[in-house]
């Protein structure tokens, strides 16, 4: 996706030392919300509550997209009348958040995370199961 | 903590960009870029480069559009110009309007991916064996595969799949006809040809629905339409014999009637009380039903929201992206790691009990040897060792390949590979993997169980990864 194209160079660039996956927080039921635990591999790397931030943030915006409220319904009564068809030429509401999700993960990867050996994965590559994060070797980074 | 060690080793040394590895990709890659459909581990077969998706077996999906493709014709061919002459011209447009409806959700509901869940990466596998191996719960082997959580303060019970090598989210099964899980599953129907799940089953529904009104409205329109014309033609039999195919349509309506109505209240019912076809067949939440109104954790205990959230709720995305293509440095899951790295691995891989997810990447380790031809890789399907099995590739030295292990992921999923140097194996070991599995028929003269005592533990439910 696009937001590892720039960063893309670091990865070819640096060693992977560790991957940290956060995974999915079910007490709310099937929503997608992400455990906010603060990981001890990162500990040395990033500051606890930046990183609380992020996920937080994120679990707002997944709310927001699958939030049931009367903008959700109406397009849902609005695609059952025309037949499921309007979805060919118009984009879900889950979609339109999804995009924005991808833009602040590459702004918090660009800004924040890049610069201390980070790398957050986009949780939509992976099934929205794991948020992972990619830990590079601490070489001389500089950005 | 060694077994963190190997894990630590193998996973970014296979997974991580290496020189070789990446010209492979490149070299595969230059001619075309793969799009991800074309590598997707599930048995489904997909369309128009990705776009549509349906299920390995179309079941009697082609059954169910020539049903209602057939009735409707006979029905616009026999039935409407008389209703029309002597009702109102309505009935052919309600039933055109009808039909319509229900071959397009009928065909959505087909062509839908239904929720499926993208398989773990290897990474993620590896990091839930850690914590499953670190965790309180597995003091004895074999560890429990279940996981509890809480949700909205009920205990769920989250299962793992081997297949997908994750824990399944709530309300997430396995499907074994199309071998993937999917989220939020109801069942497989057949006569969709495909599962019905949290994307397609709005689709589903108001296919179902559609269609108990299209059949009640022909049914009553051919009632009709017979009874006006017995009545014309005062006989019941010449009536018959003007219009025959009132009579085909009336048989199929009449046979299909009871069971698609009885399908639409029970789902109307599933719909209201926010369960799935899984949950209420199995009873997930109906012992609670003594306690509280409804022990169902994901109700909003109101029908007009449950209904809502189920039908209206926001369409989700598809999560395994079809049409996105293969990015070059990623490795599809047959990785070739480099011969170097093996031989330390396989010293630090003595006398180790190996856990399943080890036995996985060992699988993954060997099946590269197999690409660089230092053994047959013979068919992939579970054969039992014996010594009719030969090897015929060279044998390098016993001390770089590696030992017993990988030789019993052979037994799983190769037929050949003992390679004759190794035949190093004690008789106690051979007794010991016999008692523990079965499945695994080693004949004597077969090889190598030499050094690693294996414990396979709840073997029969392991799903390997299935290699193209």
């Amino acid at each position: 996706m696009a937001e590892t194209h720039s960063l893309q160079d670091m990865r070819q660039q640096a060693a992977v030392a560790a991957k940290v996956f956060i995974q999915r927080d079910y007490t709310n039921g099937t929503v997608c919300q992400f455990q906010t635990k603060f990981p001890s591999e990162m500990e040395t790397r990033i500051d606890k509550q930046q990183f609380e931030e992020t996920v937080r943030t994120l679990n707002n915006l997944y709310a927001e997209a699958e939030k049931l409220g009367s903008q959700s319904y109406i397009e849902g009564c609005l695609a059952c009348l025309t037949a499921y068809t309007v979805f060919l030429c118009m984009e879900t509401h889950y979609e339109k958040v999804l995009k924005k999700i991808a833009k602040y993960i590459q702004e918090q990867n660009d800004k924040i995370y890049a610069p201390r050996g980070l790398l957050l994965t986009d949780p939509i590559e992976r099934g929205l199961r794991v948020i992972e994060v990619t830990i590079f070797e601490d070489r001389s980074l500089t950005r | 903590m060694m077994k963190n060690c190997e894990y630590q080793q193998i996973d970014p040394r296979a997974l991580s960009v290496s020189p070789s590895s990446a010209q492979n990709h490149a070299g595969k890659s230059a001619q075309r870029p793969r799009r991800k459909w074309e590598v997707f581990p599930g048995k489904n077969r997909f369309f128009c480069d990705g776009r549509i998706i349906l299920a390995r077996q179309s079941g009697v999906l082609p059954l169910t559009l020539g049903l209602i493709v057939v009735t409707c014709g006979l029905f616009f061919a026999f039935d409407c110009p008389f209703l029309v002459e002597h009702l109102t011209v309505f009935i052919p447009v309600i039933g055109g309007v009808l039909f319509v409806f229900v071959v397009i959700s009928l065909l959505r509901t087909s062509f839908t991916d239904p929720g499926i869940l993208p398989r773990a990466t290897p990474d993620e596998a590896a990091d839930i064996e850690k914590q499953i191996d670190t965790s309180g719960s597995s003091t004895y082997r074999p560890p429990p595969r279940t996981k509890e959580i809480l949700i909205n303060q009920q205990v769920v019970k989250l299962k793992y799949c081997f297949t997908c090598k994750t824990f399944r989210p709530p309300r997430t099964s396995h499907c074994s006809l199309c071998d993937n899980c999917v989220e939020r599953f109801d069942h497989h129907c057949p006569w969709v040809g495909n599962c019905v799940g949290k994307r397609n089953y709005r689709f589903f529904y108001s296919f179902i629905i559609s269609l108990s009104f299209l059949t009640s409205f022909i049914f009553g329109c051919v009632i009709t339409h017979i009874t006006l014309r017995s009545q014309a033609s005062k006989s019941l039999v010449q009536a018959i014999q003007e219009s025959p195919g009132s009579v085909v349509e009336l048989v199929i309506c009449f046979f299909s009637i009871w069971s698609i109505l009885g399908l639409s209240g029970f789902h109307t019912y599933l719909v209201a009380s926010n369960l799935t076809t899984n949950e209420d067949i199995k009873g997930s939440w109906s012992s609670k039903r003594a306690a509280e109104e409804s022990g169902n954790p994901y109700s909003y205990n109101s029908i007009i929201t449950n209904c809502c959230a189920t039908l209206c709720g926001p369409m989700p995305p598809s999560l395994i992206d079809r049409r996105g293509f293969l990015p070059l440095d990623e490795p599809i899951p047959a990785p070739s790691a480099s011969e170097m790295e093996l031989p330390p691995f396989v010293a630090k891989n003595d006398a180790h009990m190996c856990t399943q997810s080890t036995k996985d990447v060992l699988e993954r380790v060997v099946h590269s040897f197999d690409f660089h031809g230092l053994c047959p890789p013979g068919t992939p399907k579970t054969s039992p060792l014996g010594p009719e099995v030969s090897c015929t590739a060279a044998a390098p030295s016993p001390q770089t390949l590696p030992s017993a292990s990988s030789s019993l992921q052979h037994a799983r999923q190769l037929v050949p590979a003992p390679c004759p140097p190794f035949s190093r194996s004690s008789k106690k070991e051979m007794d010991s993997l016999h008692s523990i599995n079965p499945a695994f028929r080693l004949a004597s003269p077969s090889p190598s169980l030499s050094r690693t005592t294996l414990i396979l533990g709840d073997a029969p439910d392991l799903g390997f990864i299935p290699l193209p």
